[in-house]
């Protein structure tokens, strides 16, 4: 948890602003995710996506944030989100030292002219058609987030009806980890 | 031993040593005021529940121990919501428990119902909505140490009736567990050694001490520190007593009505000791242009201030006192090694010592002089003159209350702090109507101390019904109102940015009639509207202790707080009293 100037996980497509990755991991009680959410927006930070589930220990969850840095400096947004009382730890993931994934779900035009255009492309990004319409398909694809942006530009021009996107989520690189925080997390698990 | 969740909220608080509650019963509380009527702890009934937590506040400030203040939900609980606010900003220990319906009604709309947890979570440290009976133990033990720990704050503690009304098994928890609470206490050695190396090679260095100085019990820390290093020290307006008026090296309070020596020591410092203060914008002025040559080491319990506003040099997270006591030890071999001579900061010294003497804080005395000589040809009475007569006829170890605007700048100004908590106001939220229920607090804290609330006529106005607590419960407080008919910070602005239009500031002194009002709440009345008059009414309350007393100081309307750093402006640009400009005829009409 000691946060750094470091490179943020790169510029999208558009342009997009640079983001930094936050895993927090949160104590398993009500109300905790708008804690979180409620300290992003009462202190103007941006946030650009936003995943949360429980982890293997059911008395915490993971939340996954995106930070849009040029809202706040990463490390006020890292010292004020410390102080919640039911926040347990954060890390800072650097793409490099981070496996991240995030899942799309895209409904797309594919009538029959199309459809073995968009199957071949969903082939290719190793996606699945979960759903087959007249006119169209409804495909999941799994993946890094810089992954999942090429596939939506592939799409578009088939035309995309509806798309909807996870926000990403991603644990640390094995050996990617300082030693020192993984020895604080296990310890922060351990008195828990 | 089988209780209800009631009488184990009582027991719990119990286990607190809390010896006061602040509070107003109703529906959703019912069930925790039938065991109050048992319980040891003294409970003092408010006439509003912002009252409550205002006292609560006032409490807190002076004992250094949590307020607690109890309430019902819905309107009773968002009414304590801007103390709740108050304290955050100020860091003030508090806990405020809350009556909420019953578990089933939550989220319907029920009658008096109000998401207090959702409504509160920005301005409290932590809270907690209690679903089952059982937890309320350890919920309780939680909620006081979160308050009284790191960065002492607000909690609120709110319970469904349905849980306060279910039974369970008593026990006492003796540990928390809070994973992700671990609160800062010692500073690390590489850091103190850091800022020892500033702290000797500096010529221009100045310590700015704030409320986390008092908060952690480092007054007398603080003062070792300045006398070892002869670094001057300026208090800010949390900071009023963490360091005596009296001393040698104290400048006084900075800020946007700081006077001119401690603001321009801290434009000019080439080193700021900051000592749990925050860099507020009222302290900073404009903040590129704020202390432009100076390096900066920052003492805060609270990781997230430092470099909040301003990124220092040396940031050291620790508890205030623990951290200057790191310095005074690291400091002592430098000194017998004589790298801390006294002579080092000659010219700095000369420096403050010629500010202080060209820019004193001053008013217009010729008005008082004058009365004093020529009864019956009375001049306009100076809020100022009321506020030095106070202090000179009141104990140094006095408690003093504020409310907020004009009469709270010249009380932080001119009175002269020699202790430590004995300075009850309301900093970072600018709260008005906080004196009277804050002195009200402050007196239950120390019944032993005179406290005197100094206030404006627009303050009072807004919980003076709480001298009916304080009549009711034979608390003698003593309220002096600087009563000049207007919002008087306000109009201030509106003379000096609006070209004199002023808008919705005026009040009256006659209505409402103060005296017949305090009279009325139980309370002893007087007004003075002349100079020669401002002694005898003075020493006329502080012989009253069976009651409040409430003192009608007809002020001078066209009184201005000086200095003033217009805000957004540089505190370079500083703005002296009119007596002390170029050219300017000493006491010209402002």
């Amino acid at each position: 948890m000691s946060p750094s100037a470091g490179p943020g996980t790169g510029a999208g497509p558009s342009g997009r602003p640079r983001h930094h990755l936050l895993s927090v991991l949160v104590e398993n009680k009500s109300g905790v995710l708008s804690r979180v959410a409620g300290l992003f927006s009462r202190r103007g930070y941006n946030i650009f996506s936003l995943a949360v589930a429980p982890t293997d220990d059911e008395r915490f969850s993971r939340i996954s944030i995106v930070v849009d840095v040029d809202s706040a400096p990463l490390e006020q947004v890292v010292a004020q989100l410390d102080k919640l009382v039911n926040v347990v730890e954060i890390t800072e993931l650097h793409p490099d030292e981070a496996r991240e994934a995030e899942l799309l779900l895209v409904t797309v035009v594919a009538d029959a002219e199309r459809r073995a255009q968009v199957f071949q492309l969903v082939g290719v990004f190793g996606g699945q058609i979960v759903d087959v319409g007249l006119e169209e398909v409804t495909v999941m694809l799994a993946g890094s987030p810089s992954g999942l942006d090429d596939f939506e530009e592939l799409m578009r021009p088939y035309g995309i009806i509806e798309l909807q996107r996870t926000g990403r989520v991603a644990l640390p690189k094995l050996g990617g980890r300082s030693p020192s925080t993984a020895r604080r997390e296990q310890q922060a698990l351990e008195s828990a | 031993m089988q209780l209800t969740g009631a009488q184990a909220l009582v027991k719990s608080l119990e286990m607190q040593d809390v010896e006061v509650i602040f509070g107003l019963p109703g529906g959703a509380i019912l069930p925790v005021y039938d065991p109050i009527i048992d319980s040891s702890i003294r409970h003092i009934l408010v006439r509003h529940e912002q009252g409550a937590g205002h006292m609560a506040e006032g409490y807190a400030h002076v004992t250094g121990r949590p307020g607690v203040a109890m309430v019902t939900s819905g309107p009773g609980a968002t009414n304590i919501v801007t103390p709740l606010a108050d304290a955050y900003m100020d860091s003030i220990p508090l806990v405020v428990v809350t009556g909420q319906v019953p578990s089933s009604a939550i989220g319907t709309d029920a009658f008096q119902e109000a998401d207090i947890t959702g409504i509160t979570i920005g301005v409290t440290k932590h809270n907690w909505l209690v679903t089952d009976a059982a937890d309320i133990p350890r919920v309780v033990a939680e909620a006081f140490y979160v308050a009284t720990t790191g960065r002492p704050g607000p909690v609120l503690v709110d319970v469904p009736k349905d849980v306060s009304n279910a039974t369970m098994d008593w026990y006492w928890p003796e540990t928390v567990d809070l994973p992700g609470y671990r609160p800062a206490t010692t500073p690390e050695p590489a850091a103190i050694e850091a800022a020892t190396e500033l702290i000797v090679t500096a010529e221009r260095p100045v310590i700015y001490a704030g409320g986390g100085v008092l908060k952690a019990s480092a007054a007398a820390a603080l003062r070792e520190l300045a006398e070892l290093t002869g670094i001057p020290v300026v208090t800010t307006l949390m900071a009023r007593g963490a360091f005596p008026d009296s001393h040698p090296l104290c400048l006084g309070m900075p800020g946007m009505h700081g006077n001119y020596t401690a603001v321009t020591a801290m434009q000019q410092a080439d080193l700021l000791v900051a000592l749990g203060s925050r860099f507020d914008d009222r302290v900073t002025g404009k903040l590129s242009a704020f202390a432009p040559r100076a390096k900066v080491i920052h003492v805060d319990i609270d990781k997230a201030e430092i470099g909040k506003v301003r990124r220092p040099e040396v940031g050291i997270v620790a508890d205030c006192r623990l951290a200057v006591e790191a310095l005074v030890t690291a400091l002592r071999p430098q000194r017998a090694a004589g790298l801390l001579e006294a002579s080092r900061l000659g010219a700095w010294s000369r420096e403050l010592a010629s500010w202080k003497e060209r820019f004193p804080l001053t008013y217009d005395r010729s008005g008082p002089a004058a009365a004093a000589g020529r009864p019956g040809r009375s001049p306009r009475l100076k809020p100022q003159f009321v506020l030095e007569t106070l202090r000179d006829a009141t104990p140094d170890d006095t408690i003093l209350a504020a409310g907020v605007g004009q009469h709270q700048m010249w009380a932080s100004q001119f009175w002269r702090f020699e202790h430590p908590n004995t300075w009850v106001s309301s900093g970072g939220l600018g709260t008005m109507g906080f004196a009277v229920p804050a002195a009200i607090g402050a007196k239950v804290g120390r019944p032993d101390r005179m406290v005197w609330a100094v206030d404006g006529d627009g303050c009072f106005q807004m919980t003076a019904q709480e001298l009916v607590t304080a009549s009711a419960e034979r608390i003698p407080v003593k309220i002096a109102i600087l009563n000049n008919a207007y919002l008087g910070m306000v109009r201030q602005w509106q003379h000096m940015f609006y070209e004199e239009r002023y808008s919705e500031v005026y009040l009256s002194p006659d209505l409402p009639d103060y005296v017949g009002w305090a009279e009325a709440m139980g309370c002893v009345g007087l007004r003075v509207e002349h100079p020669e008059e401002v002694l005898a009414a003075i020493e006329k309350a502080n012989q009253v202790d069976d009651r409040p007393v409430v003192v009608d100081f007809r002020t001078d309307s066209m009184e201005q707080v000086f200095p003033m750093v217009p805000a957004g402006a540089s505190n370079d640009d500083i703005v002296v009293h009119p007596s002390q400009r170029p050219g300017t005829a000493a006491g010209a009409e402002l």
